[in-house]
């Protein structure tokens, strides 16, 4: 009797979180088709390459183009991109070749802290520093007068926001290359620097590659912190200094007056399930990519 | 100059280089904080913690944030809860009753995996939708459960994780003695129990700190929350609103609210950190 109540137990436990898992299944499968079903009105009257393409955003007119907010998303990425990838592939080297294992111990959890901030302190320092020092100091170096809220400073809140997840998969990738590697370049008489530049990166070179599209799918869902300082205007951003208006930004701001234009919701429903399908995509790779160096190095 | 010299020589600026970049990175972090509390320090009161917003609060008025700092406590607790009792037996799931390596099991990683990059914009979104079909207004509810879908992933993959490192033998022979799988997966979560409470506090501070998908769901209110249907005030919220307020006085205080969030996210990360140094002690 004993023993059937522990069979039965353990059954049922099984049953249960069994079917839990099944909900999160469904879950995703109502996300998907409930996205693909509500944007689908918007492809009534334009076809797909017209919403993508399309340059004017005026929902009162029924005009929805996504080139703008595609555009905006793209550039404030590049922006973070740029800025964060050098920084990031450097700090790593550093703290797996150079540091002593005091200064990782102190260096990585760090960075640990800074993923856990929240995005919405990343914005208000962007509007306390970054927006400042953009408006007031580097514009006018150029000749360019604006107000500081620009791509550029969506991608700089944004690079900083991206630095401890690139960091801490390139410190993880760089730890997993077999130390022997090191010796026999060493031994071969290359400096430490050409070790890492010839050996050591070569190797990680995947791994790199996996940490930037997560960085990159990180990024691109990125909403109120970049809302906050990339002035959100729909327009074809010319400059670095001029606003742009990133595609989470555009489902955050307008979701709630959505309701009484006609197509306004399909087209926001667009807009979401563009950003779910551009980051699933970079999600699959990466982990992709990383799951078989794993298996290489090991 | 020789060529050995030249080498070396590049090999020290390549060196410096790398330095500057890490001490950049890291200095981020102490420039965040800082400019936040060097901000937010002067307008930080008593008042702000123990008040509810009184009339006028919004024109610099008196009052506090009290209201948005119960309700993201709420918010964050109950979906953290519930987070913890659906994503701890999907783990156990994964991890106990379905063989490794299986295709189920590898295909659930990666789908949780996935989860865990969407967006909070985009559930914020569905949710949206959800509720206006189904006639629910922004309230607290929704909130909980756009956050739930948020945080069910980082429990998941964070749980799994830990019980990767669960060394097999233990499994072994827990099994040899004659136990359940169920009474296996005792024993393993009493194992990684220091790490399930990383697990925990992760997604706390996740959910607390989260305005993408509370900002649709959730709606805003100047009273403390007694009831799930009641729209509710969210910490971050409040600073995002406050913010774009013309008035200084309203923007100091939201300079002072990041402060608040800044000091409940510090102190989350330092129990983390606490647990997860127990976890290492508590392996065999």
């Amino acid at each position: 009797m004993q023993r059937n109540i522990r069979l039965l137990k353990d059954r049922g436990v099984k049953r249960i979180s069994g079917i839990l898992l099944g909900l999160s299944f469904l879950m995703i499968l109502v996300i998907v088709v409930g996205l693909c079903v509500k944007s689908e009105p918007l492809f009534e009257q334009q076809s797909l390459i017209e919403v993508l393409l399309g340059t004017v955003w005026s929902p009162l007119k029924g005009y929805f183009g996504f080139l703008p907010f595609i555009i905006g998303t793209i550039s404030v990425t590049l922006i973070a991109l740029i800025i964060a990838v050098p920084l990031c592939v450097s700090a790593s080297v550093y703290l797996v070749e150079y540091a002593s294992a005091r200064v990782r111990q102190v260096v990585l959890p760090l960075v640990n802290i800074l993923a856990a901030i929240p995005p919405v302190l990343y914005g208000v320092w962007g509007i306390l520093f970054v927006v400042p020092l953009i408006g007031d100091y580097l514009a006018p170096v150029f000749g360019v007068s604006t107000t500081g809220y620009s791509i550029l400073a969506g991608g700089v809140v944004l690079a900083v926001m991206v630095f401890p997840i690139m960091v801490s998969i390139m410190v993880e990738v760089l730890k997993t290359i077999p130390q022997d590697l090191r010796a026999v370049s060493l031994s071969l008489g290359a400096t430490r620097l050409e070790t890492v530049q010839h050996v050591l990166l070569r190797k990680a070179k995947p791994g790199i590659v996996a940490a930037i599209v997560l960085a990159i799918s990180r990024a691109f869902g990125e909403t109120i912190a970049v809302l906050m300082v990339c002035g959100n205007i729909p327009q074809l951003p010319q400059s670095l200094f001029d606003a742009g208006y990133p595609l989470p930004a555009l489902i955050a701001n307008n979701f709630g007056e959505m309701m009484s234009i006609p197509l306004y919701d399909s087209a926001l429903m667009f807009a979401a399930l563009l950003l779910l399908v551009i980051i699933l995509g970079f999600n699959v790779v990466s982990r992709g990519i990383l799951k078989r160096m794993e298996e290489i190095n090991q | 100059m020789s060529a050995i010299k030249r080498r070396l020589r590049k090999e020290k600026i390549a060196r410096a280089c790398m330095l500057t970049a890490a001490i950049i990175i890291t200095g981020s972090l102490f420039f965040i904080i800082g400019t936040i509390v060097w901000k937010g320090m002067p307008y930080l009161s008593l008042e702000m913690l123990t008040q509810t917003p009184q009339g006028g609060f919004y024109i610099g008025k008196e009052g506090g944030i009290l209201n948005a700092i119960l309700g993201s406590v709420y918010l964050a607790s109950l979906s953290t809860l519930l987070a913890t009792v659906i994503g701890v037996p999907i783990c156990i799931f994964l991890n106990v009753y379905v063989k490794k390596g299986s295709p189920l099991s590898r295909f659930s990683k990666l789908l949780f995996d996935v989860l865990f990059g969407v967006p909070s914009i985009v559930y914020g979104a569905i949710a949206f939708s959800i509720m206006v079909w189904l006639g629910i207004r922004a309230s607290l509810l929704g909130g909980v459960i756009t956050i739930t879908l948020l945080t069910i992933p980082i429990v998941v993959r964070t749980l799994d994780e830990l019980i990767q490192t669960v060394p097999n033998d233990l499994r072994h022979i827990t099994a040899s003695l004659g136990a359940t799988r169920w009474e296996g997966a005792k024993v393993l979560l009493k194992y990684v129990k220091p790490g399930l409470m990383t697990a925990i506090l992760l997604a706390f501070g996740r959910a607390i700190g989260d305005v993408a998908g509370v900002l649709l769901t959730t709606g805003f209110s100047d009273n403390i929350p007694i009831y799930l249907d009641e729209p509710t005030a969210t910490l971050p919220l409040a600073i995002f609103f406050q913010l774009s307020s013309p008035i200084p006085e309203v923007q100091g205080r939201a300079y002072a609210s990041a402060l608040i969030l800044t000091i409940i996210i510090l102190l989350i990360v330092i129990c983390t950190q606490y647990l997860a140094s127990k976890q290492k002690k508590n392996r065999i």
